[in-house]
């Protein structure tokens, strides 16, 4: 008997690891892939056809390659890519910059929020190639595990994440609402973070790792 | 989301040339200008957009607010929706504006959108969104969609039977309030447009949103200066607290001596398919005593119109009380 394992098991993804030696990353790309075809039956086509569509769209490999540099973190990046290409999938994919997460690709869920210049964006939202001389931190520039921005140390200490896809994009709101006309209520701080969906929850524990940074910050003030 | 050219103009004019030989400034254009790109790169990502040329205006000198020597407000193009409402001058004299602006999206959206963006920001109009879906605004002549379908949160003023998508700003119905003026350039030069005349009805061309032609830029809008004693508010009502779009809203500036309406200015929000001025209300309020009966004659005159459909209908009712409930606010002692 031929094994057959090479040619029929492959999993849906192209990947040049084995099964079972899988990132975290191809991991999710796999599951994502395995629940949208536990989805395509019959009734539901239309969805199948346009998942087809939006693959072919997000190729970023093309014959129209434009260069773009990029100052991300304090550092100067160059790169050839498609014009098409979002900040968030250039700082993820071609400077490999993941802490940036692709939550709704739409700008309704803030997951991949960074700042430029200071002012928290949406980088899903927004064309690599617009950001030619703009000074862009993701969270890999806010702080390390070994220097917590104390914004990360905040959200640490107050448990304010689940499954954590959202808390990056959380996290970068959060430093940039210190600097921003937020009353100190918490339901003025709830107003100015309802661009951050946090689908586990987390909430209350977010809006605490946020007051208690403000709280800090009056203190050493006054202090 | 199709391939496109990037064009980066280093001035006005580049920009003007660079879309004045397309066919049309509305839906379906070949180029589009791009500043914030919170409307546009979403619509190319869902493929409603598909230009073939991308024109970068980020990096034109459009980004002044200052004051005009009539106490009016010029407001560049490309001024952020947050540092719009935040200006001190436009806090002072324009609330309703800061309000309207700080009442949509999220904070990080405010940081992108511009001024002339929010303008032309598209319907949210969900059939319009989904390229599977029939749309006349979208696709003309493909029926539409939502007129016997899901229409919850669409208009029920200025709808006509090829279209019935809500202009979905809220920064547009401060605008219309404060009778802000438009200005464009063009191929042919520079005109100015009071933004009553601004956006158009859907009528049998609801592809057509704006009266801009090929070529034309918004380089600024201007407020005239507050009327004397005038107070102004936004009240915006929708499903959720914060990060929706309005079900209904309503743009008040009212002026009051003796008890008295001496001035009003009412727009609405949510309900019509272009932002929506309502002269019918400002009548009822004129010369009249601030009282909640005159108010609820307004709000009775502004939906005398409405044609509500099938799954909206409560919308005439909310807008009523939500105009009503805006002149009560505006019209408190302070």
């Amino acid at each position: 008997m031929p094994d057959r394992s090479e040619s029929n098991e492959k999993p849906a993804m192209d990947s040049r690891l084995e099964f079972g030696q899988s990132t975290r990353r191809t991991f999710l790309s796999r599951l994502g892939i395995a629940s949208l075809l536990a989805t395509t039956g019959p009734g539901v086509t239309t969805w199948a056809q346009r998942s087809e569509k939006v693959v072919q769209g997000l190729a970023t490999e093309s014959k129209d390659a434009i260069p773009v540099s990029l100052r991300v973190n304090g550092k100067d990046y160059s790169v050839q890519i498609d014009p098409r290409t979002t900040l968030l999938d250039c700082l993820r994919e071609h400077l490999h910059l993941t802490g940036s997460k692709k939550g709704c690709d739409h700008g309704q869920c803030g997951a991949c929020t960074v700042h430029i210049n200071g002012r928290r964006q949406l980088s899903c939202l927004s064309l690599a190639a617009l950001h030619e001389g703009d000074e862009i931190t993701t969270i890999e520039g806010l702080g390390q595990p070994e220097k917590m921005h104390p914004m990360q140390a905040a959200f640490v200490t107050c448990d304010a994440y689940q499954c954590g896809y959202c808390t990056s994009g959380q996290i970068m709101s959060a430093v940039a609402l210190l600097k921003e006309p937020c009353g100190p209520e918490d339901a003025e701080v709830q107003e100015f973070m309802s661009g951050n969906i946090c689908r586990c929850g987390a909430y209350q524990n977010i809006v605490a790792a946020i007051q208690s940074v403000r709280k800090g910050a009056e203190a050493q003030k006054t202090g | 989301m199709k391939a496109f050219q990037l064009m980066r103009p280093k001035d006005s004019a580049e920009a003007i040339a660079a879309t004045a030989k397309t066919k049309t400034a509305q839906q379906g254009a070949e180029s589009r200008f791009i500043a914030g790109g919170t409307t546009l790169i979403d619509l190319m990502k869902l493929r409603v957009e598909q230009p073939q040329n991308l024109v970068d205006l980020n990096r034109l000198p459009l980004d002044k607010i200052e004051m005009l020597s009539d106490g009016g407000l010029t407001i560049g193009a490309l001024v952020r929706n947050s540092d719009l409402a935040h200006h001190p001058l436009v806090r002072k004299n324009h609330a309703v504006l800061s309000e309207a602006i700080l009442s949509g999206a999220t904070v990080q959206i405010r940081n992108m959108a511009t001024t002339s963006g929010n303008l032309l920001q598209r319907t949210r109009c969900m059939y319009f969104r989904d390229s599977a879906m029939p749309c006349n605004k979208r696709d003309p002549g493909s029926g539409c969609g939502a007129i016997n379908g899901a229409n919850r949160g669409l208009a029920i003023l200025g709808t006509s039977e090829h279209c019935i998508a809500t202009n979905p700003s809220d920064m547009n119905v401060a605008m219309v309030a404060l009778e802000a003026t438009i200005h464009v350039r063009g191929p042919k030069g520079e005109r100015s447009i009071p933004i009553a005349d601004f956006h158009v009805l859907p009528g049998n061309t609801p592809q057509r949103e704006t009266v801009l032609e090929p070529g034309d830029l918004i380089t600024h809008v201007t407020l005239p200066p507050p009327a004397p004693g005038a107070r102004s508010l936004y009240l915006k009502l929708r499903d959720r607290a914060s990060y929706e779009f309005a079900l209904a809203s309503a743009a008040v500036v009212v002026t009051i001596a003796d008890g008295k309406v001496t001035r009003a200015r009412v727009a609405l929000g949510g309900v019509g398919t272009k932002p929506w001025r309502s002269p019918e209300a400002e009548q009822e309020l004129t010369g009249q005593s601030a009282t909640e009966a005159v108010f609820r004659k307004a709000a009775q005159a502004a939906l005398r119109d409405a044609k509500p459909q099938r799954q909206n209908g409560f919308k005439v009712e909310l807008a009523k009380r939500c105009l009503v409930h805006a002149l009560k606010l505006v019209t408190q002692p302070a």
